[in-house]
C-alpha cells in the first residue's frame, strides 16, 4: 500500500539545533547532496511516521530571507517555489526574539507554518520563562517543544505538521505582520496595483510581492520582469513611487524601515509571552569565553587545538594510511597474479591502482579532519577561531574563518579545499580555495628533500622553511590582488554571532564527518579515476615495441653470458657474479623504462615544452617529471628517478648524484622547488576546486594563475641568479 | 559616540545604524537597532573584532563596522 508523501520543509537560525532535529528525526536515512546549482549542501531524508511518508527537507540555516546569501535564497526559493506542506520553523527559545525575525518572514511567505520551540531546557536554565500556548494563539500557528539533542517532541512535531498539512485551511489571515500606517498605505497600494495589471499571472501572494517590491528586492523584480512583460517599466514606475513616499516619510530607505517595523512586531510579542530578563541569567558560555577568548591565553589555546587538530589529522591519519597502502598494495599483487603481463596488465597496475591509490590514502585524514571541524563547529568553537582570526585574515582580505581551510592546506589541499565550506560567503570561499594551493602540501616535501638535501647539505632545512614561506607570503599577495581586482567592494560582513557552547552528540559528528567523506570517495573517485588513465595513456603511449624487443633480447645477451660466467668461476666468486648479473639485468629495464618514457606522448610534450623550462633552468626530464606531478606531486621524484635511469630506490643519493651528472646545480634545483611549489596543484585538488567553486571557470583560472606565478617566480629565481653569478 | 569608543564592559543605546546596503541591513536583521540596548562584553585579543550582547545573544562586529553605529546612554 503506497501513501501520500507529506513534504516538510525544516526552517531555521544556524545554531538554532536545526541539524539536531533534523537527525532526530531522519537518523541515518539522510541523502546529501548540492541545491542545484549552487554549492549549498542540501539534506532531505525520508520517513514514515503518523501513517505517512514524510519527505523532511533541511533548509540553509538563515537568520532572514532577505536575497543577499545563496543560503537565504536557496532556502525561499524552495518555499516559495516547491510549495512544501508544511515548514517546521526551529526556534532557538534562549534567542527568542531574533529567532522570530526568521519566523515572521516566514509567514509573510504565506506558507503553513509550525513552530517548534528548541532548546527549552537551555531556556530553563536561563531562566527564561516562556508561554508556549500565549505564543501560538498570538500568532495563530501550532508551538511543539522540543529538546532536539535529547529527542524531547519529535514525536509531537511530526503530529502537528501532518496534521496542519492535512487540514484544509489555507495559511491563517488572522494574525498577519501589520506595519506601520504609512507603510501598510503604500503596500496596498502596490498590492491594487499588482492585482489589477497582472492579477492571476501573479507568481506568489501579492500582499507578499508588494511588500519585496517596496523592499526593492532584484530577484523578485527580475522575476516580475518576465511575466509583467511590456507592463515591467510601469510596475516599476509605481514602485518607485511607493519607495520614494516611504523614503521621504521615514528618511530612511523602505527595506530598513519594513526591517525595524518587523522587529517592532516581534517586541510585542516577546512582551506578551517571555518573562525574565536575558541578561540576568548565569551563563556558562560566557566564562568558558573568559578563559578562551581571553585576550592573553586566548590566541595560544587556539593555536594549540590547531596544533592538535593537525597532528591527529596528518600524525594519526598517517597509520590507517599505510593500511590502505597495504590494500592498494594486495589489490596490485593478486592484479599482477590474475592477469597475464601485458598493456591491460600495466593499466590497471600503474595507471588506475596506483593512480587512485595515491589519492585513497587520503581518506583516514579527510575523515579525521571533518571530525575535527564537525567537532569545532558542533561545539561553538568554530566562530571563537574566526572571532581570534579574523584581524589577521582580514589583512589579506578573508574572513576568520579561512583561516582554517588555508592551514590544513600546509596537510594536503583537497581537504583543505573542501573545508571552505565553512565559510558562508561565497566570495571568501572562492578566495580561500584560490589562495589555498599556495600552501605547500605534504606531497611536495619529498621534491624539496631530494632537491634541498642534495643541493645545499648542510642549509637544506632553511632553504625547504624559505620555500613555505615563499608560499605564505605569495598567498597573502595573492589574497589582496584578488580582493581589490576581482572581488571589489564584496567583502562580507562580519556580522557574526558567537552561540552559546554546546556538548557535541557523537552521532551528529559521525553523520556530519561520513557525509563529507562520501561525497570525497564518490564524487573524487569518478574523476580521479578518468584522470588517472588520461595520464598513463599519456605516459605509456605510443608503445615502442622495438624498445621491448632491443631490451628482451638484451636481457637474453646478458642471461648467456652470466650463465657462461657462472659455469666457469670458482664457487667463491659465484655470489659475486649473480649480483653484477641482477645490477645489469635493472640498469636496464631502467634505461628501457627511460627510454620509452621519452618516447611517450608526455614525454614528447615535455620536450616540445622545452623552450618554456629552458628559461627557469629545468631541462625537458625536469619538465616531463613535472607534469607527471599533475597526478600527484610526490610522483615528481619517482618520475626524474624513471628519466635519470636510475637504478637503485629513487630517494636514495643516485638520484642526486645522476641529476649533477645532468648538469643540475643548485641554482636550478632551486627554481624547480620554487616551481614545484606554485605550480598548477594535483588533479585531486583540482577536482576539490572544480566541485568546491562549482565552476569549471575557476577551476581553470586557478591552473592558469598557479602555473604563471610559479614560471615567473622560478624565472626570477633563475634568471636573477645567473645574474648575480650563482648559477 | 561610536560604537568603536566604547570600552569593555560598557552599556549603551544604539542611535542610528550608518552604513549602507546588504551590510546595514545585516546589522539591523541581527537585531542591533535603533533603541536597542547592548552590553560591550570584549575586544578580541588583537582588538578587532570586538564582541558585543544584544538582546541575549552574542554578536561579534568588526571595528571598522561598529564605527557606522552611533550609540547613546554610555554607561
Amino acid at each position: 500500500m503506497t501513501h501520500p508523501t507529506i513534504t516538510i520543509a525544516l526552517a531555521g537560525n544556524p545554531n538554532s539545533g536545526k541539524t539536531t532535529i533534523f537527525n532526530a528525526i531522519t537518523g541515518t536515512r539522510q541523502k546529501v547532496g548540492n541545491w542545484p546549482g549552487v554549492t549549498v549542501e542540501k539534506k532531505e531524508g525520508l520517513v514514515h511516521r503518523h501513517g505517512y511518508d514524510l519527505k523532511i527537507v533541511d533548509l540553509p540555516g538563515t537568520y532572514s530571507l532577505t536575497p543577499f546569501s545563496i543560503e537565504e535564497i536557496v532556502a525561499r526559493n524552495f518555499i516559495l517555489d516547491e510549495s512544501p506542506d508544511v515548514v517546521i520553523d526551529i526556534i532557538d527559545t534562549s534567542n527568542l526574539e531574533r529567532s522570530l525575525y526568521l519566523a515572521t518572514q516566514l509567514r509573510e511567505l504565506d506558507c503553513k507554518v509550525v513552530f517548534a520551540l528548541n532548546m527549552m531546557d537551555m531556556a530553563d536554565a536561563r531562566g527564561l520563562k516562556i508561554d508556549a500556548h500565549k505564543l501560538s494563539e498570538l500568532l495563530d500557528l501550532p508551538v511543539v517543544l522540543t529538546v532536539g539533542n535529547r529527542q524531547k517532541g519529535i514525536d509531537d512535531l511530526l503530529a502537528a505538521a501532518v496534521e496542519l498539512a492535512l487540514s484544509g485551511t489555507p495559511p491563517q489571515q488572522k494574525r498577519k505582520v501589520r506595519y506601520n500606517q504609512e507603510v501598510e498605505k503604500a503596500i496596498d497600494a502596490l498590492q491594487r496595483y499588482l492585482t489589477t495589471h497582472i492579477g492571476a499571472a501573479l507568481p506568489y501572494h501579492p500582499r507578499w510581492i508588494a511588500i519585496k517590491l517596496i523592499e526593492d528586492d532584484a530577484i523578485i523584480k527580475e522575476r516580475l520582469t518576465a511575466i509583467a512583460g511590456d507592463g515591467f517599466a510601469a510596475l516599476l514606475e509605481a514602485t518607485q513611487k511607493q519607495r520614494a513616499f516611504l523614503q521621504d516619510r521615514f528618511n530612511d530607505d523602505p527595506e530598513i524601515v519594513t526591517t525595524d517595523e518587523r522587529y517592532g512586531f516581534i517586541t510585542g510579542i516577546v512582551k506578551e509571552v517571555l518573562t525574565t530578563s536575558p541578561l540576568e541569567r548565569v551563563d556558562i558560555s560566557r566564562n568558558i569565553d573568559l578563559v578562551l577568548t581571553n585576550r592573553f591565553v586566548g590566541m595560544p589555546i587556539f593555536f594549540f587545538f590547531i596544533w592538535a587538530m593537525f597532528q591527529l589529522t596528518f600524525t594519526v591519519g598517517a597509520f590507517p594510511q599505510d593500511w590502505i597502502e597495504h590494500l592498494f598494495g594486495l589489490l596490485a599483487a593478486g592484479v599482477g597474479y590474475l592477469l597475464p603481463p601485458g598493456w591491460i596488465e600495466d593499466l590497471l597496475l600503474d595507471g588506475i591502482i596506483s593512480g587512485v591509490g595515491t589519492v585513497g590514502v587520503f581518506l583516514p585524514n579527510i575523515l579525521l579532519l571533518f571530525f575535527c571541524i564537525a567537532l569545532f563547529e558542533d561545539t561553538g568553537y568554530m566562530a571563537r577561531a574566526a572571532f581570534l582570526m579574523d584581524k589577521i585574515m582580514h589583512l589579506v582580505g578573508l574572513h576568520g574563518k579561512s583561516f582554517i581551510p588555508m592551514l590544513m592546506g600546509f596537510g594536503c589541499n583537497v581537504p583543505a579545499i573542501m573545508a571552505a565550506r565553512t565559510l558562508e560567503s561565497k566570495t571568501d570561499r572562492i578566495l580561500t580555495i584560490l589562495i589555498t594551493p599556495f600552501m605547500s602540501c605534504s606531497a611536495k616535501l619529498p621534491v624539496y628533500i631530494v632537491l634541498a638535501g642534495g643541493f645545499f647539505g648542510a642549509r637544506a632545512g632553511t632553504v625547504i622553511f624559505g620555500i613555505y614561506l615563499a608560499g605564505i607570503v605569495l598567498s597573502i599577495l595573492t589574497g589582496r590582488l584578488f580582493r581589490t581586482l576581482l572581488f571589489r567592494g564584496a567583502d562580507a560582513p562580519f556580522v557574526m554571532e558567537l552561540p552559546p557552547y554546546r556538548v557535541p552528540m557523537l552521532k551528529s559528528l559521525l553523520i556530519h564527518m561520513w557525509d563529507r567523506s562520501k561525497m570525497f570517495l564518490k564524487r573524487m573517485g569518478g574523476v580521479i579515476l578518468v584522470g588517472s588513465i588520461i595520464i598513463w595513456v599519456l605516459a605509456n603511449f605510443p608503445q615502442a615495441p622495438e624498445l621491448r624487443q632491443a631490451q628482451v633480447q638484451e636481457s637474453a645477451r646478458l642471461e648467456a653470458q652470466f650463465q657462461s660466467e657462472w659455469q666457469a668461476a670458482e664457487q667463491s666468486r659465484r655470489p659475486e657474479i649473480e649480483a653484477r648479473h641482477a645490477q645489469a639485468l635493472n640498469a636496464l629495464s631502467q634505461r628501457t623504462k627511460s627510454e620509452q618514457a621519452a618516447r611517450s606522448f608526455l614525454g614528447r610534450l615535455g620536450q616540445a615544452l622545452e623552450p618554456v623550462f629552458r628559461p627557469i633552468g629545468v631541462d625537458w626530464r625536469g619538465g616531463i617529471a613535472l607534469l607527471s606531478g599533475f597526478v600527484a606531486k610526490e610522483i615528481v621524484v619517482s618520475t626524474l628517478g624513471v628519466l635519470y635511469a636510475v637504478t637503485d630506490d629513487p630517494q636514495a643519493n643516485a638520484l642526486e648524484s645522476a641529476l649533477r651528472a645532468a648538469g643540475m646545480t643548485p641554482l636550478t634545483a632551486l627554481s624547480m622547488m620554487v616551481f614545484v611549489l606554485l605550480y598548477l596543484p594535483c588533479l585531486a585538488t583540482v577536482a576539490a576546486i572544480r566541485r568546491e567553486t562549482g565552476s569549471t571557470g575557476w577551476m581553470f583560472f586557478s591552473i592558469a594563475y598557479t602555473t604563471s606565478v610559479a614560471w615567473l617566480m622560478a624565472f626570477l629565481v633563475y634568471q636573477g641568479g645567473r645574474l648575480l653569478g650563482l648559477g | 559616540m561610536l560604537l568603536n569608543q566604547l570600552k569593555e564592559g560598557s552599556w549603551a543605546v544604539i542611535d542610528r545604524v550608518g552604513g549602507s546596503g546588504a551590510l546595514r541591513r545585516r546589522i539591523l536583521e541581527m537585531g542591533l537597532l535603533k533603541g536597542t540596548r547592548i552590553y560591550v562584553e570584549k575586544y578580541a585579543p588583537l582588538k578587532d573584532p570586538m564582541e558585543l550582547i544584544v538582546k541575549g545573544a552574542h554578536i561579534s562586529l568588526r571595528v571598522e563596522e561598529a564605527a557606522q553605529i552611533s550609540v547613546l546612554d554610555v554607561q
